[in-house]
C-alpha cells in the first residue's frame, strides 16, 4: 500500500490558522502547529478548551471554518481522504466497541475497513497483550481489556500518525507503563503519536513536546523542560538542619535571594527563581554535612499547565 | 463511493442480528401470529379452520400493518444514534469510509434482516397452506409478502432518520414509538375526522391522495386492491381512485418512503 508520506522529514501534522466556530461561539481560534514525523506530542488543557474540536478536525471529522490542516502532506478531506485516512490511527476517549464481536473480529471489522492485511489482526492483538482472549467476547473483556482492544484498532494498517484521546484510562500501572513501551516501540519505527491525557503526571514524563490550550488557542508549545523556562516558576528548596544552624542558614541564603526563608520546626522552606539554583546551593556548601538534608523540586507539569491556562 | 466499505457495515449489521437470533425470533413471530389467524381468523364467525386465502391474506393485512412498521422502527432507531451513544461514531468516520456509505450499509444490513425474517416468517406459512392455495391465490400472497417487505423497508428508513436526528437513545426510542402511534393509529383517524368534519367538502380524488403520505395506508391499498372480493371489507376502497389500484405506482409509491427518508437521513447525519 502506497504511503501519502512524502519521503523527507517534513511535519507529520501541520496546521494554519486553524479556527471553527459553532455560532457564536469560537472553539478554536488560530492555531499555528507543526508536528514532527516521529514525535511523541501531548496535548492538554482544560475540558472545553478546544483540545477536542482541533483533535477532531485534524481527524477530518469536523471541517475547519478557516485555515488549512495537512496530516502526513495530504488533507483528511476532500478528495483524496480514503489515502490519507489510511494512515491514521484513532482511538477516541471512552469507545465501547461491539460486545458481541469477538477480540479478533472486531479487528477483522475494522481492518476491512480500513483495508489493512488480515493477517496483521492476531499480532497486532499480541503487541497489546490481548493474545489471550482474542477469541472471547468482548461483553467478558474488564474495562483494561476494552482499552487494549481500542488501541489495537488504532494500530492497524500501520498508521503513520496515531491520534489517541486519554488512551490509558481504566489501565492499571503495569499497563499504563507497558503502553507508553509500546509507543516508544512505535516512534522507533518513525510513527507520530499525538495523545491527549488529564493525567498530566503521566505525560510529564513521557511527550517529547507538548501544548497546552486554553479558551481555543494553543497558549504555550514545547518541551516540558522548555515550558518550565519558560513559564518562570519558582524553585522550592526544603533543607533539614539541626536547630543551631537555623539562622546562619538562614542568613547566607537570604544574600543570594534578597528574602528571608522560612522557617519551620526541623529546618527552612525556600522559594527561589531557577537561575538562582546553583548559587543557593554554593551558598549552602559552606555549611557541608550540617545541612541534614536537601529537597528540591521542580514545578510540575501541573504547575506549568496553571501557570499557561489560567 | 465504495461498494466493499458499505458491504462491510451491511455484513456485520447483519450478522449481528442472525447471531442474536433477531431474525429467528421475528420469523417465528410472524409465523406464529399468520398460523393463529389462518385457522382461527374466522373464529368470531362461528367457524375454525382455513378458509379462503383472500379472507386469511385480508387478516394477514390488519396484523401486518401494525406489526411490521413497530418491527422496522425498534430495529432501526438506534442505528446511528446507538453508535454516537458508545463513541464509536467518530471512529469509524475516522475511517476511509464517508458518511453515506456507513448509513447505506447500515441500512441494507439492518434490511436484510428484516427482509429475510418477513420472508422466512411468511414464506413458512405459504409451504404449510400450500394444499390449500391455487394459483391465483398463491400469487395474491406472494404480493402480500412482497408489500410487506417494502412497508418494513419504508418504515426502517424512516427509523434510521429518527436515528440521525435524535440526540440520544431514550431520545430515538420515543420519537420510534410516537412514529407509529402516528402512522399506525393517529393518521387514518385523523383523515377520517376531516372527512366527516368537513361534511365531505374535502372528499374525493384529491383527499384520496392524502393517504400517499402513509406508508401502512400505502402497503393496505396495494394489498386490498388486489384482492377484489374483499374490497368490500374496507370502507377506504369506496374513496380511492382506480389510479390507486396499480401495483406498480403503488410500489412506487413505497419506494419513495423508503428512498426519501434515507436521502434526508443523509442530508442531516453530521459526526
Amino acid at each position: 500500500m502506497a504511503s501519502t508520506f512524502p519521503a523527507n522529514d517534513g511535519a507529520a501534522v501541520s496546521l494554519r490558522g486553524v479556527s471553527k466556530h459553532y455560532g457564536a461561539l469560537q472553539a478554536v481560534d488560530g492555531v499555528d502547529l507543526d508536528i514532527p514525523r516521529g514525535e511523541i506530542f501531548g496535548l492538554i488543557g482544560h475540558n472545553g478548551a478546544g483540545k477536542s474540536t482541533l483533535f477532531k478536525m485534524m481527524l477530518g471529522l469536523v471541517e475547519a471554518t478557516r485555515g488549512e490542516i495537512l496530516v502526513g502532506g495530504a488533507s483528511v478531506r476532500g478528495r483524496g481522504f480514503r489515502a490519507a485516512r489510511r494512515d491514521l490511527g484513532y482511538l477516541p476517549e471512552n469507545v465501547v466497541l461491539y460486545d458481541n464481536l469477538s477480540g479478533l473480529e472486531t479487528l477483522h471489522f475494522f481492518a476491512r475497513l480500513k483495508h489493512a492485511p488480515r493477517a496483521q489482526c492476531q499480532p497486532v492483538l499480541e503487541r497489546v497483550g490481548l493474545a489471550h482472549a482474542l477469541d472471547r467476547p468482548v461483553r467478558e473483556y474488564s474495562k483494561g481489556m476494552r482499552q487494549r482492544l481500542g488501541f489495537a484498532q488504532a494500530l492497524l494498517g500501520s498508521p503513520r500518525v496515531l491520534f489517541l484521546d486519554e488512551p490509558t484510562n481504566g489501565l492499571d500501572p503495569q499497563a499504563i507503563r507497558d503502553f507508553y513501551a509500546t509507543l516508544r516501540g512505535l516512534q522507533a519505527e518513525g510513527v507520530t503519536v499525538i495523545i491527549t491525557s488529564h493525567i498530566l503526571a503521566e505525560l510529564q514524563e513521557r511527550v517529547d513536546r507538548l501544548a497546552i490550550m486554553s479558551a481555543g488557542k494553543i497558549q504555550a508549545v514545547g518541551s516540558v523542560h522548555a515550558l518550565r523556562e519558560q513559564t518562570q516558576m519558582p524553585l522550592a528548596f526544603e533543607l533539614q538542619l539541626g536547630a543551631e544552624d537555623i539562622p546562619a542558614v538562614a542568613q547566607a541564603l537570604e544574600q543570594v535571594t534578597g528574602a528571608p526563608p522560612e522557617a519551620f520546626s526541623g529546618g527552612l522552606r525556600l522559594h527561589c527563581p531557577r537561575a538562582q539554583k546553583m548559587a543557593v546551593l554554593a551558598a549552602l556548601a559552606p555549611f557541608g554535612a550540617r545541612v541534614r538534608d536537601l529537597k528540591m523540586q521542580e514545578p510540575s507539569l501541573e504547575d506549568v499547565f496553571f501557570g499557561f491556562a489560567d | 463511493m465504495e461498494l466493499t466499505q458499505i458491504l462491510t457495515i451491511a455484513a456485520k449489521e447483519f450478522r449481528d442480528r442472525m447471531r442474536n437470533r433477531w431474525v429467528l425470533a421475528v420469523a417465528l413471530v410472524f409465523t406464529v401470529f399468520s398460523l393463529v389467524i389462518a385457522y382461527f381468523g374466522g373464529a368470531q364467525q362461528g367457524a375454525v379452520g382455513f378458509r379462503s386465502i383472500e379472507f386469511t391474506i385480508a387478516s394477514l393485512v390488519s396484523l401486518v400493518i401494525y406489526l411490521i412498521p413497530l418491527i422496522a422502527l425498534l430495529l432501526g432507531f438506534d442505528a446511528i444514534v446507538g453508535e454516537r451513544e458508545r463513541g464509536s461514531l467518530d471512529l469509524l468516520l475516522s475511517l476511509p469510509i464517508t458518511r453515506f456509505e456507513l448509513l447505506l450499509g447500515k441500512y441494507l444490513g439492518l434490511a436484510a434482516a428484516l427482509t429475510l425474517s418477513t420472508l422466512a416468517g411468511f414464506g413458512l406459512v405459504a409451504v404449510l397452506l400450500s394444499r390449500q392455495m391455487n394459483w391465483a391465490g398463491m400469487y395474491h400472497y406472494f404480493g402480500f409478502m412482497l408489500s410487506s417487505v417494502l412497508l418494513g423497508l419504508a418504515f426502517l428508513s424512516l427509523a434510521v432518520l429518527l436515528s440521525v436526528l435524535a440526540r440520544d437513545r431514550t431520545r430515538a426510542s420515543g420519537l420510534a414509538i410516537a412514529t407509529w402511534f402516528f402512522f399506525v393509529l393517529v393518521f387514518d383517524l385523523l383523515l377520517l375526522g376531516i372527512l366527516v368534519g368537513s361534511g365531505g367538502r374535502f372528499g374525493g380524488e384529491a383527499f384520496a391522495l392524502l393517504l400517499l403520505l402513509n406508508p401502512a395506508d400505502v402497503f393496505r391499498i396495494l394489498n386490498v386492491f388486489s384482492l377484489e372480493d374483499v374490497r368490500t371489507l374496507y370502507g377506504l376502497a369506496s374513496i380511492v381512485p382506480p389510479s390507486m389500484g396499480s401495483p406498480a405506482i403503488m410500489g412506487g409509491v413505497m419506494l419513495a418512503w423508503i428512498v426519501v427518508p434515507l436521502g434526508l437521513a443523509n442530508w442531516r447525519f453530521k459526526p
